[in-house]
This record gives C-alpha cells, structure tokens and sequence, in this order.
C-alpha cells in the first residue's frame, strides 16, 4: 500500500491532467451535441494548435500563456470558417457525409504537419515548466494548476454563454430541434458554423495549457481525443457537465493505475472504465435516457 | 435584387394579396407532391387548407417557410418572390409558420421558447409582446420556468402558436393546430385562434377538422393528391353536398 502523501499526490495530479483532459472533450462533447456528428478532425486540429503554440514560441518567443487569447480567438475563426466553407457545403445536410469529410480534414492537417515539421517530437523550453507551488505541504506543479484554474473559467464561460446569451439559447435550440429552430428564423448554418468554432477554441485553450509541459508531434492530438472519446460516453453523449466530471475522473483513474499499475500502463483504467460505462450505463452520467 | 422604393410598394401591396401562391409544384426527390396549387390569401382573410391525410398539405407549408424548395411556380408574399429564399428570410419577412407535430424547444424553458420565436423579428418588442402573449395563454405563463417538453400536448400547442405570434407574422400559417387534442381543446384552440385573428391578423389553417375550420375561416380551399379541387367562401363550402359527402360521410 503506498503512503497517503503519496495517494493524494496522485489524486491531485489525476485531477490536473483531468482538467485538460476535460476541456478536450467538452469541445467534443459540445460539436457533438449540436451537430449530432463526432468531429474525426478534433485531434487533428489540437495537433495544429500546439504546433501553433511551439512555432509562436520556437520564432518569435512568445510564451504560450500569452498565445492562449489571440489563438483561441484564431482558432474559433478557424473552425466556423472549415464548418461554413467547408464542411457545410460538401455535406449537402447528410450527416454521414460530415463524418466523412471530418475524418478527410484530419488526414489532410496531418500529412500537412508531417510535411512541413517531419514527424519528430518537439517540445518548447519555459523557465517555469518546472516550477512548483506549495499547498499544504503538497508541491504541486505550477504549469498544472493553471491549467486547472484557465479550464475551470473556460467551462463556466461557456456554460454561461449557452445559458444566457441569446446565440446560446440559439445554439441548445438547434441542439434538440432543427426544424423548430428553422421556423424561429435562427440561421443553422450560422450556429452550426459558431458550435465548430467554439469546439476549435476550445482546443487552441488547450494546446495553450499543454505546451509548457508537453511535447508536439504530428499525430500526438489523437491519443488526446481517444481519451476525450471515453470521457464523452462516460459524461454522456452532448453533455458538458458530463465532459468536465468525465475528464475529472479519467484523469485521476489514469493517474491512479498509472501508480498500481506503472506508468506505461496508466491508460489500460481508461479504457476498462469506457467497456464498463458501455455495458452498465450506455447513455453515460448525465446522458438523456433513450 | 433593388429594394423598391416606399411610393412603389404602397400601390403594388393594394394590388396584390398577401399571399399569392401560383402553379406551385414541389416534393421530396422523385414524384412531386404539390402538382400545381394556386392560392391566396389578402390581409386579414383567416384563409382554411383542407384535405386529409397525405395530400400535401404539410408539404404545402414547408414550401411556403423555405423547408422545402418549390421545383417550379412562384410564392410571392407583399409583393415580393420568396420562393428562392432561405427559412430565416422569410420568417424575416413576417410569414411564420408554426408547424404540425410543434416543434417546440423541450429542453428549454416556456420562457426561452417564447424568446427565441423574437429571435429573427420582433426583437425589440419581445418584452411587451411577451405580456401580451401571456395575457392570451395564462397557462404558459404558470410554466414560464418549466422545461416546454414538461407540458401537455395542448399547451405545447400554444406554446408553438405562442412562439410565432413573437415574430409579429404578418400571416401566421398554422398546420394543423388541433391535431391530437381532447374534443373539449379542440374546441378551446379554435377559439384562442378566432382571438389571434380578431385585430387583423391574416392566418392560413391548415386542417383536417372541416367543421371548425370551415366555422372560423372566411374562405377555404380543399386539396387532394397535391392539386386544388375545390375552392371558394367557407360558408358556400360548408353548405356543398359534395364537400359533406367526401370528407363527413353524410
């Protein structure tokens, strides 16, 4: 059995990676939810946003906390562009057909990132990628924390955003009633395109928060979103609260058998939880009941 | 296309009905469902569409709020072609369609809903029209704070109709209203639409209830298999023996 220190040392660590984690799949779980498709290029567009934090920081020295705004707010124009531009027209209002050409985007992103950057393993040099901070005799990891605490913002201005402002109640509209939506004179296109963008930002926030402490390659979005892929189903298809609970827990299991289990073991938790919630409770925590 | 200046418009509006629906023939992929309807309505006419199951009359309505895009003939309301337009620019426009089956929001509140029907038109009187809306539906007033999938069949009726009166229509196109109501809000919905309709409020019913909607309108048309077959006053409708025996069973 290991020391408590040690126990709570993981958990911590469990919900810091978590919050990342989370974020990842509230983006997911948010395109999702209104589009009614699983976004194939998710993956590929958070490889592109860490490459968008390294280049910045690897050219020109900007720190990615400071990168973290002005690409979020690239990153949204990004994704309501590829939705209107791109997505959109080519689907012809199929869903099969977004899939499709999600999962062509991602090819596409990819081979681009491969071509212009090869498939070696960057990482970005921050002085206080080391840093810690000192909780209650906890020496907790400074990059962490604050990726705790921007993740924790970002959720609740999301979630405030949706529940308040007027393309938010737009937006849950079209999420659960396309025609009626239609019929009230909310452009679809317009909120489809809004919902793609805001999963993008979500992204680059991530990218923003990883980049201190990770490192980039061209495919390294992907394990990402298959974590993220659990964590929606566990937190329930479309559901936002179920993506930040979800990506709380996936980070602590993956944290804790991580501990047992040794760390290159550490995701085979994520994956038992994901057959679990499969068998006992497919329409995840807070999933509506079919 | 060029806006028409004020002094064009006026007379071309005293010309034109509404309304005017010419040789609209439209469908889903192969066999066309409208195979040429022509109709009208003028300002403040509570114009009825009968016919029964599966003679275009939902397809009629969609036709008309841009869900579906007519293959051939025109819709021209105030005077102007809306049948190339997108469904948010003719709700722009004033005619609100509020459609069969409802369509309400259910996961969000009586209150939201009733919100975003303002969410195109309207937008800066939504407060006094939502009064207003309130003061016709007392019953979605008590549930402005339920979830709209929470409420029964017949207030989620009102609540549909409620939701477009917040777009201020200028013809409020309602498809089937009273479908899967209990006799006794059959009766009540008629009523609450005759009160919609009683300040000027152009409407075109789209029914099955022949009786009703035949007692409420002032003209009406009867369609089946996608074409008019008979149209004319309500009440010369409602005294034909040939309407009597295809749709009463008399």
């Amino acid at each position: 059995m290991q020391s408590p220190e040690i126990l709570l040392a993981a958990l911590l660590n469990g919900v810091m990676t978590g919050a990342i984690y989370a974020l990842i799949a509230v983006g997911l779980t948010l395109v999702y939810g209104v589009l009614h498709i699983i976004n194939f290029a998710h993956g590929a567009i958070l490889t592109a946003a860490m490459f968008a934090v390294y280049v910045l920081h690897a050219a020109w020295g900007v720190d990615p906390y400071l990168a973290l705004l002005p690409l979020t707010v690239c990153f949204f124009v990004l994704g309501y562009a590829v939705q209107r531009l791109i997505i959109g027209p080519a689907s012809h209002g199929d869903d099969g057909n977004i899939l499709l050409i999600t999962l062509g985007l991602a090819i596409i992103i990819e081979n681009a990132l491969l071509a212009v950057f090869r498939s070696d393993t960057r990482s970005i040099d921050v002085a206080y990628a080391f840093s810690v901070v000192e909780v209650g005799g906890l020496f907790l990891s400074l990059p962490r924390v604050l990726a705790v605490a921007v993740v924790l913002a970002v959720v609740v201005l999301l979630w405030l955003f949706l529940a308040r402002s007027r393309t938010g109640a737009a937006i849950r509209a079209v999420a659960k009633e396309k025609m009626g939506a239609e019929l009230c004179g909310i452009d679809v296109a317009r909120i489809y395109a809004v919902t793609f963008g805001l999963g993008a930002a979500c992204l680059a926030v991530a990218a923003s928060l990883l980049m201190p402490t990770y490192l980039v390659n061209p495919r390294v979005g992907n394990a990402f979103v298959l974590v993220a892929f659990t964590i929606v189903v566990l937190g329930g298809m479309g559901s936002i609260p179920g993506a930040l609970l979800g990506g709380l827990v996936i980070g602590v299991v993956e944290s804790f058998s991580g501990l047992f289990m040794g760390e290159s073991l550490g995701q085979i938790g994520i994956f038992l939880i994901f057959i679990l919630v499969l068998l006992v409770r497919p329409t995840g925590l807070f999933g509506a009941k079919a | 296309m060029a806006r028409r200046s004020a002094w064009v418009r006026a007379p071309l509006a005293m010309l034109e009905p509404l309304l005017a629906v010419r040789d609209l023939v439209a469908g889903y992929g192969g066999a066309p469902v409208l195979r040429g309807v022509s109709l009208s309505v003028a300002e403040g006419e509570i114009v009825a569409v009968l016919g029964t199951n599966g003679v275009g009359k939902t397809t009629l309505n969609r036709t008309l709020s841009g869900l579906v895009r007519a293959s051939s003939g025109t819709i021209r309301f105030l005077g102007e072609r809306i049948d190339r337009l997108a469904p948010c620019d003719i709700v722009r426009r004033g005619l609100i369609h509020v459609p069969e089956g409802r369509r309400i929001f259910p996961n969000l509140s009586v209150r939201e809903n009733l919100l975003l029907g303002a969410y195109a038109r309207g937008r800066q009187r939504r407060a006094a029209n939502l009064d207003r809306i309130f003061a016709i539906f007392p019953r979605l007033a008590e549930r402005s704070r339920q979830f709209a999938g929470t409420l029964s069949g017949g207030e989620q009726q009102m609540l549909a109709i409620g939701r477009g009166l917040m777009a201020e229509p200028r013809l409020l196109v309602l498809d089937e209203p009273s479908l899967g109501l209990s006799p006794l809000l059959v009766e009540e919905m008629f009523g609450l639409i005759a009160r919609i309709a009683a300040d000027g409020l152009a409407v075109l019913l789209v029914e099955q209830n022949v009786v009703q909607s035949l007692a409420l309108a002032t003209r009406a048309y009867v369609l089946e298999n996608g074409t008019v077959v008979m149209e004319g006053p309500a009440g010369a409708l409602a005294a034909d023996p040939a309407l009597a025996s295809a749709y009463l069973g008399l």
